[in-house]
């Protein structure tokens, strides 16, 4: 009844290409950045930030740069950890070593390190794919896990092997309590999903696209294998890798190579398979159902647990984590590949008929 | 001179170890295309199973005899195995015949979860240990050749001994009984092995007990080695490189890689570690092969690739 696009004619070309044609959408869109930024600070409390929002934002747009690579060009990797890793500590040593360096223009090039990085261990996907590429991109993981923690350049050669930023400050705004933190990720999430909605259906993205559903067709139809898998791997280390800065500065403050270890570039396939391959709002769904997961089955299975009488230990909900995620990555790829997108918009396709279904 | 041989011997041995954990992959592979990311929680399985069902059967028996409860670990940790590989071809892998090599390559990441995940709500989450009675004192050998010989552990001979045993078995197993033939047939064509009457279902099931099997060897000697906990697991992650350098069809290629790897990390650490910070055994295997990869993508003993990219 509400949601519905009869009677939305489109009158120029400006208003066909917008990004979101059904107005629904857009006005859903707005008005969630819109609860987003002025709502939510006001209803949540310090906890919730830093356990669960800043997390979640960070890590949904990592998980964006993966979709990218994985979910439109169909290259798969196991190494976003390490680009993650590569955001960070350049964007640490661009603070450090470079006087009155603005902190967003570090992040930003700490991004532009990860993508060349992206690009050179991108090289193997000319030749490889699948398992093969996998192994490619894990040992840009390994490489990374060791060159931090034992090439002291990088860490400014601090003694503990973990390094720290002072203090976050943006044109004179000092970024210190949680509220600050929230927006800041906030702001960069919203830019960068619209950067990626925009990349995804322009003509690059029909290309990653186009290589990922059929590459020897692609390729006949004058696409350049080379620019377009590379193009992905820049694009979505960049992404991946200010995710990578702004999870160590923001979120974690002071960081370790082991914040950016393999697990870490698991969860975010993880993330990318839950939430939907091929899809921007599925890199959010499968942020945030990875980030809240743990923390409800903290809570939950002690409660479960106590009801019949049983007590779960720590141990037992950390392996009951892995059976569950475990378990759903399963399901997943066998009943719904595209994820918990693909529910969304099946039930967006629901709510276009109801109350009236044929 | 001696120093040398014996890193060289003693990456030979790693080597081998690394070679049992690349023959479970590879046997996958090569039967169901499929490539098995839960290797290492099998492996993790496999030694957790045995080590608690020689410990529970050996307080059962009063601690008098060691050999009967290893026997009983060793039976309990095989038919969890069956188990597990029953369940994966019943639950995952029959739902998901037809499916690109990278869905496959994924969902085996979910398996590994969640073996992780059951083994250690099972069987427990702490170090336990395997005792199968192998010597762990070092011997000297080859001492009129070298001056002052060459040190190697007893348990590293066995282990690599064992390995080479399986190797002959499994190479043996599949080039000359019935249901060798039948799994190379089904790692061939899936459809034209169906149509001649093999039952693909069955086949899965066997091939991933075979694995289960391999798993579970791998398990006792590794737990043997350094106790059994969860950082087994990553001996999966570090047999990786193994396959690749050997060609995932390969079961020769798979030692042969094994001990390129095992070879290549010890001496690389030894010799260039130093210069660099140390610590690099990691990364070399992948580094290499990652080389291997860039000049000959099938591996050193691997079927060619036809695939264009």
């Amino acid at each position: 009844m509400f949601y519905r696009e009869n009677g939305q004619f489109k009158t120029s070309y400006a208003a066909d290409q917008e990004i979101f044609t059904i107005t629904q959408d857009k006005w859903f869109v707005w008005g969630l950045i819109a609860f987003a930024a002025l709502a939510v600070p006001m209803l949540v409390d310090e906890y919730m930030f830093r356990a669960i929002l800043i997390p979640f934002l960070v890590l949904s747009l990592a998980a964006l740069g993966v979709n990218l690579l994985v979910g439109y060009c169909g290259q798969i990797t196991l190494g976003a950890g390490a680009f993650m890793a590569i955001g960070a500590y350049a964007a640490y040593n661009f603070m450090v070593r470079i006087d009155g360096m603005p902190l967003i223009v570090a992040m930003l090039l700490g991004g532009v390190s990860a993508a060349a990085f992206g690009i050179v261990f991108g090289i193997p996907s000319l030749r490889v794919r699948g398992l093969y590429l996998a192994v490619a991109t894990l040992a840009a993981q390994f490489l990374c896990d060791w060159a931090f923690l034992r090439i002291g350049w990088f860490t400014n050669n601090s003694s503990s092997g973990s390094v720290s930023v002072a203090k976050l400050e943006v044109l004179g705004w000092i970024i210190d309590s949680p509220v600050e933190k929230y927006l800041f990720c906030l702001a960069f999430v919203v830019l960068f999903a619209f950067i990626a909605k925009n990349l995804t259906r322009a003509a690059i993205g029909r290309q990653w696209m186009a290589i990922r559903d059929m590459d020897v067709a692609a390729e006949v139809i004058g696409i350049r294998p080379m620019f377009a898998k590379l193009s992905a791997f820049a694009v979505s280390s960049f992404f991946v890798g200010v995710a990578g800065a702004l999870w160590g500065f923001v979120h974690l403050g002071s960081w370790e190579p082991a914040a950016f270890s393999v697990d870490r570039s698991f969860q975010l396939l993880f993330m990318v398979i839950i939430g939907g391959m091929g899809s921007v709002m599925g890199s959010f769904f499968g942020a945030a159902f990875i980030v809240i997961l743990p923390i409800f089955l903290n809570q939950f299975l002690p409660f479960l647990g106590s009801l019949f009488g049983v007590t779960v230990s720590t141990a037992g909900v950390s392996h009951a984590e892995f059976i569950i995620f475990g378990s759903l990555i399963i399901f997943f790829l066998i009943v719904e590949p595209h994820g918990l997108a693909r529910l969304w918009s099946i039930a967006k396709q629901k709510l276009r008929l109801w109350p009236f279904p044929h | 001179m001696g120093f040398f041989i014996e890193t060289m011997l003693g990456g030979l041995m790693t080597g081998m170890l690394y070679a049992l954990v690349a023959l479970g992959f590879v046997l996958i592979f090569k039967a169901s295309g499929v490539f098995n990311f839960a290797q290492g929680a099998m492996v993790l399985v496999a030694a957790l199973a045995m080590a608690r069902f020689s410990e529970w059967s050996n307080a059962a028996l009063g601690g008098d005899s060691l050999f009967l409860a290893n026997v009983i670990g060793i039976i309990g940790a095989g038919a969890v195995m069956f188990l597990v590989a029953w369940a994966v071809e019943r639950f995952v892998l029959r739902k998901l015949v037809n499916q690109e090599g990278a869905t496959l390559l994924m969902v085996t990441l979910g398996i590994a979860y969640v073996l992780e995940g059951l083994g250690q709500t099972f069987f427990g989450s702490e170090i336990y240990s395997i005792n199968v009675g192998m010597p762990k004192d070092p011997v000297i050998m080859f001492e009129g050749l070298i001056e002052g010989g060459v040190m190697i552990n007893k348990e590293d001979f066995i282990a690599a001994a064992l390995a080479a045993v399986l190797v002959g078995g499994l190479t043996l197993f599949f080039q000359k009984t019935a249901i060798g033939r039948a799994l190379r047939a089904v790692a061939d064509d899936h459809q034209a092995a169906q149509s001649v009457g093999i039952p693909l279902n069955k086949t899965w099931v066997i091939v991933w007990c075979v694995a289960g099997l391999v798993a579970l060897v791998a398990g006792i000697i590794w737990g043997s080695k350094m106790g059994v906990q969860f950082s087994l697991v990553t001996v999966a992650l570090r047999a990786l490189p193994v396959v690749i350098l050997g060609g995932l069809t390969s079961v020769p290629g798979a030692i042969v890689g094994g001990l390129i790897i095992g070879v290549g990390e010890k001496l690389s650490e030894v010799y260039l570690g130093p210069f660099v910070g140390g610590g690099i055994e990691i990364w070399f295997a992948y580094v290499m092969a990652l080389i291997v990869l860039l000049f000959r993508p099938q591996g050193l003993f691997g079927e060619k690739i036809i695939n264009r990219v």
